[in-house]
């Protein structure tokens, strides 16, 4: 069943002369784990900004087409009701918290939503517990790093429990090791609880092993759409600069150079150190 | 030449930053400044401009003490690049934004539109020339924000996070830009979580960890140890994962590049052919 669907979707901001989207058809299955990326600019943002009806309702300016979420008509819904199904975590986390403490950012939306104090008491805790922030409760937000902003941002929408989690580069501030523990949360939401997981990142060594879909953008139109071995694999992904993983970049150097690998294309040191030792073994 | 001699800072707050750096970054180095969240790295490098100024300890830049000058006269030679734009523009147009500071140094009108245009060109940012930067994505404010202190020409260059919500290409035009500023003598230092682009750019490595400097060499000797990257809260380059899982006594360990990685490999497989 998909989740998300659009179809010819284009959007304009108002006083654009251009439009930031066009023609976008895509379809996201339910429990899917899907990577949008591609350069600065190419409407990824924006695209996920009409997951909860951001876009048009709060951005105005002209949307053509249709975008299906939950199978609601996102032109149709107002955004809090959007809200219920779709979680968004921004770019910038200075954009999404306000509260004076990060126990009450975090249960802002719960709140609204008028969840009893026990639920919303219970949301949050869990949510605190698995981005790492449990000792940030008290704390005001604006005083927090830029990688604990990012934390406490994603917990917030953890909190509400939704379908589809909206991600907009939610580690571009952490550290590697921390940005590891978030992706891997978000894994773990994805595989053990069946949220389907959008994800908009560059930075592909860190997260194309996580995908079971990916979708590339430029110039605000989708340009590969499709299983991310394969697309990851292929020539076409090399020759228009996307920065595909520095293992499958070395798997495709050595196949060129008519080494014995398999044909399965890795996504991980892991799965490319494991290839190269069953070569190795054949020459000891 | 920027040099740090025992530097403490502790923040109003009295959380303690920065206990005791000591450095020495020569002109014309590439320095890649990396450790995890709240290791003091943005506050080592606010020491750099003036922004900051140490509790203990000097910060001294070409020889002059940062506490016997101005933030003002600081600013012309070294250019700071915030992590987060936003905190940076203010003006209506992307030209505003970078002009700004050329006419509060006082260059000419002549010069202040040259520089302009040079500098759009530098980042790839001609076609929003006009623009409000408000407009723009995530990344293309981050490059409007570098093209703006780019354009005063400073003589040391620090890039907070230079390299978020940049997409590969970008990346590659940075490294460039970097490489073409460092013909020029120019300092760079960038602060960053970025392994994989300190990996292609093998830069001068500096790793803190609550405060102090922990490791200091050059990036294929640093980002190869795996216990000093752990205590920095940083995962080696994929690469060079790929060669600690390997650990096979006939390959090097200390591998970054992708490129260096193939000739390693195909001459393993050459040899052992024989």
């Amino acid at each position: 069943m998909s989740v998300v669907e659009t179809k010819e979707l284009t959007y304009t901001y108002p006083g654009s002369a251009n439009p930031s989207i066009k023609d976008v058809s895509i379809k996201i299955e339910k429990g899917e784990f899907v990577l949008i990326t591609g350069p600065s600019g190419c409407g990824k943002t924006t695209l996920c900004r009409c997951f909860n009806g951001l876009i048009p309702h709060f951005y105005q300016g002209e949307l053509k087409g249709e975008v299906t979420v939950v199978g609601l008509k996102v032109l149709e819904q107002p955004i809090y009701q959007l809200a219920k199904s779709v979680g968004l975590v921004f770019q910038n986390p200075e954009n999404q918290l306000f509260a004076l403490s990060v126990e009450k950012d975090v249960a802002f939306g719960l709140e609204n939503l008028g969840i009893p104090r026990e639920s919303i008491q219970k949301k949050v805790d869990w949510a605190l517990e698995l981005t790492g922030t449990c000792d940030l409760r008290e704390r005001a937000p604006h005083e927090l790093s830029g990688g604990q902003q990012q934390r406490v941002a994603i917990a917030s929408v953890l909190a509400m429990q939704p379908e589809i989690i909206v991600l907009d580069e939610p580690t571009s501030f952490l550290d590697p090791l921390g940005a590891k523990k978030i992706f891997d949360v978000i894994n773990d939401l994805n595989k053990n609880l069946g949220i389907t997981v959008v994800l908009v990142e560059h930075r592909l060594d860190l997260t194309a092993r996580y995908a079971n879909h990916i979708i590339i953008m430029d110039d605000g139109e989708v340009i590969f759409d499709g299983e991310p071995r394969e697309v990851l694999g292929s020539k076409e992904a090399r020759l228009i600069g996307v920065g595909i993983p520095k293992p499958t970049l070395l798997y495709q150097l050595l196949k060129k150079d008519g080494m014995n690998l398999m044909s399965t294309v890795p996504l991980s040191s892991e799965e490319m150190a494991s290839m190269l030792k069953e070569v190795l073994k054949d020459y000891d | 030449m920027i040099e740090a001699k025992n530097v403490y800072f502790t923040y109003p707050n009295r959380v303690e930053a920065l206990k005791g750096v000591s450095i020495r970054i020569g002109d014309g180095e590439f320095v890649a400044l990396m450790g995890e969240n709240g290791a003091g790295k943005t506050t080592l490098v606010k020491h750099f401009n003036g922004l900051l100024r140490p509790s203990k300890g000097t910060v001294f830049i070409d020889h002059v003490d940062t506490t016997k000058t101005s933030v003002a006269k600081l600013a012309k030679s070294v250019g700071f690049v915030f992590q987060n734009p936003d905190n940076q523009l203010f003006c209506e147009t992307v030209e505003d934004e970078i002009a700004f500071a050329l006419k509060n140094f006082g260059f000419e009108e002549k010069t202040v539109k040259k520089r302009v245009t040079w500098a759009l060109n530098v980042l790839g940012l001609e076609h929003y020339r006009r623009n409000s930067p408000f407009m723009l994505s995530g990344g293309e404010r981050k490059r409007v924000a570098l093209a703006s202190v780019l354009a005063w020409k400073p003589k040391i260059l620090i890039l907070d996070e230079p390299t978020i919500g940049q997409h590969h290409q970008q990346k590659e035009k940075l490294l460039q830009f970097i490489l073409q500023m460092r013909t020029q003598g120019k300092t760079i230092i960038i602060v960053t979580h970025d392994v994989e682009f300190v990996a292609e750019c093998n830069p001068r490595v500096l790793l803190m960890k609550q405060g102090k400097i922990i490791a200091d060499g050059e990036a294929r000797i640093v980002l190869t140890d795996p216990e000093i990257l752990t205590q920095a809260s940083i995962v080696p380059p994929q690469v060079t994962q790929i060669f600690l899982q390997l650990s096979n006594p006939d390959l090097p360990k200390e591998v970054i590049d992708v490129y260096q990685a193939r000739e390693i490999l195909l001459g393993l497989m050459e040899r052992k052919k024989k």
